[in-house]
């Protein structure tokens, strides 16, 4: 369990500013479901924080070396150990996991198992994908995934289009994290992922319209489900 | 995989105005009004594009980003003007997921891989305005339209590409406002010779030239104004949400720019894309307000 700073205070998240990214749709979309979150790269910030949210955008090895120059790899991996929900959003997630080719070989955060590989065409036909995967894919429940009617899925239904923009997919090794997989031309990858209070997904849920805004909005529930404990207790 | 239906706000000062070629603006309207109503209706991305900001060096746009950023939760481009990474640099603060940029990377084509490396491949876009040539060719044209560069258009997109940019928007000067259909071998080409996203932009007069730059055109998505702004124009719409005089538009039937666009709504057209084997995203059902 994190230490709030302010135990009565309304639930606060914070989404992570290592320098890249756009941190302002992803603060927008949290006013708009009522959730208070705050910009920072303070590891103090961080660790206190009810919910954390790590946005990006750009390249896999420049954010790891970002993260590391601020001294937050480790502040990172604390919040995950401690329960507290995490989020990753498109490079965010793909930070989550074990390693990335992306332009060489380059470590990631390693909360989850496996690495992040770029689009490849599986047979001939697939040659012609675009990369980046610009635009709106369905996202569908992965067969031995945790339920939707967890955090922060609640609300959505199966097929639902949501908004990506990647060149790169993360393939955790464990197939039981995988929360949704999508479909790019014949490539099926894992769109979201999930395991206990670590959930990241490759698409951007803060320009995915109104379903979007749902994440959103069950992330504060969420987060607002588990801070009442802490307030009664100072009451 | 879906394709992507883009509404392409060119905007002036606080307006928002539709031309011919390029040039001869007309004003239509408020640009945020046109806009939360397109991503009420489903729009996939909105495109707003500062139409003097080149000329006269400035750029007016930023604040209208910050306002439509903070309130439509699908993806936002803007362009117009944009000269450096600074430039960049503001319009991502503003609140764009993307940045167009036409002008200054014919000039300084480096700003193309500075811009991806700093900011990365999506966010950066860049717009080729192609005039085709006595001979068939293709040439670029920068500042909204008006002066010739003397770059080659399929080889510039392709540098393009190299540089890294992200996607790829290819307006036809020559078709831009008229409504006589994209230029579809200039879609093709270019989309063909490209490993990255390619949208369509300037001609749409009917539904279907848009699905045939989606099939024949091999685009991957479509950005569209006057085919939307006029059917918008006609809709009965709350007093005093009219353009800048305030008056009522309904029924001005005198603001088709030309009696070869016949205006559509965002629904209708994903609607008949459905019906030619093209995936769309439907918006939510009664897309509501947030």
């Amino acid at each position: 369990m994190s230490e709030r700073a302010a135990p009565h205070a309304a639930p606060r998240a914070v989404i992570v500013d290592y320098g890249v990214g756009n941190l302002y749709s992803v603060r927008s979309a949290c006013a708009a479901v009522g959730l208070q979150a705050e910009i920072t790269g303070d590891k103090a910030a961080i660790l206190s924080s009810d919910a954390v949210i790590v946005p990006g955008m750009g390249a896999f090895g420049d954010a790891m070396e970002t993260l590391r120059r601020m001294d937050l790899v480790e502040p990172l991996r604390e919040v995950a150990a401690a329960g507290t929900p995490l989020i990753g959003i498109c490079l965010g997630m793909q930070l989550f996991m074990t390693e990335s080719e992306e332009f060489g070989r380059h470590r990631g955060l390693d909360l989850i198992s496996g690495p992040v590989v770029r689009f490849r065409a599986p047979h001939r036909r697939s040659e012609e994908l675009k990369v980046p995967h610009v635009g709106w894919a369905r996202i569908a429940p992965a067969r031995s995934a945790p339920s939707w009617s967890e955090w922060p899925l609640r609300g959505i239904d199966a097929g639902e289009y949501m908004y990506f923009v990647h060149s790169y997919h993360a393939v955790p090794a464990e197939a039981g994290v995988v929360f949704s997989t999508s479909r790019y031309g014949d490539i099926e990858f894992c769109s979201s992922l999930k395991r206990g209070n670590v959930f990241a997904c490759q698409f951007h849920p803060e320009r995915s319209g109104p379903k979007g805004l749902q994440v959103y909005r069950s992330i504060a529930d969420h987060i607002t489900g588990r801070a009442p404990a802490t307030v009664k207790m100072n009451v | 995989m879906s394709v992507r239906i883009i509404p392409r706000l060119e905007i002036k000062g606080p307006t928002l105005v539709k031309g011919v070629h390029l040039e001869g603006l007309r004003v239509l309207g408020s640009p945020e009004e046109f806009a939360r109503f397109y991503y009420e209706q489903g729009a996939d991305e909105l495109l707003y594009i500062d139409v003097v900001a080149s000329l006269y060096q400035r750029n007016s746009l930023l604040e209208m980003v910050e306002r439509t950023s903070r309130e439509i939760f699908i993806p936002l481009a803007v362009g117009g003007g944009l000269r450096s990474i600074e430039d960049i640099r503001a319009g991502l603060r503003a609140g764009a997921d993307k940045v167009s940029i036409n002008t200054a990377a014919i000039r300084n084509p480096q700003l193309i891989r500075d811009a991806a490396t700093r900011f990365g491949s999506s966010t950066i876009v860049v717009s080729i305005e192609a005039k085709q040539r006595p001979d068939g060719s293709y040439e670029a044209y920068v500042d909204a339209g008006r002066e010739r560069t003397g770059v080659e258009v399929f080889g510039w997109a392709q540098r393009i590409a190299e540089l890294g940019a992200g996607e790829i928007i290819i307006t036809s000067i020559d078709r831009e406002g008229t409504g006589r259909g994209f230029d579809l071998e200039l879609t093709r080409r270019v989309s063909e010779l490209v490993p990255i996203p390619v949208i369509a932009s300037g001609g749409a007069g009917s539904i279907s030239d848009v699905a045939e730059v989606l099939t024949k055109g091999k685009a991957d998505a479509v950005a569209v104004s006057s085919l939307l702004h006029y059917h918008y124009l006609t809709l009965e719409r709350p007093t005093g949400s009219g353009p800048a005089s305030g008056q009522p538009m309904a029924a001005s039937k005198g603001y088709h720019s030309s009696s070869r666009i016949t205006p559509t709504s965002i629904p209708e057209l994903k609607r008949h894309l459905e019906e030619a084997g093209l995936e769309c995203r439907v918006a939510p059902a009664g897309a509501v307000r947030e």
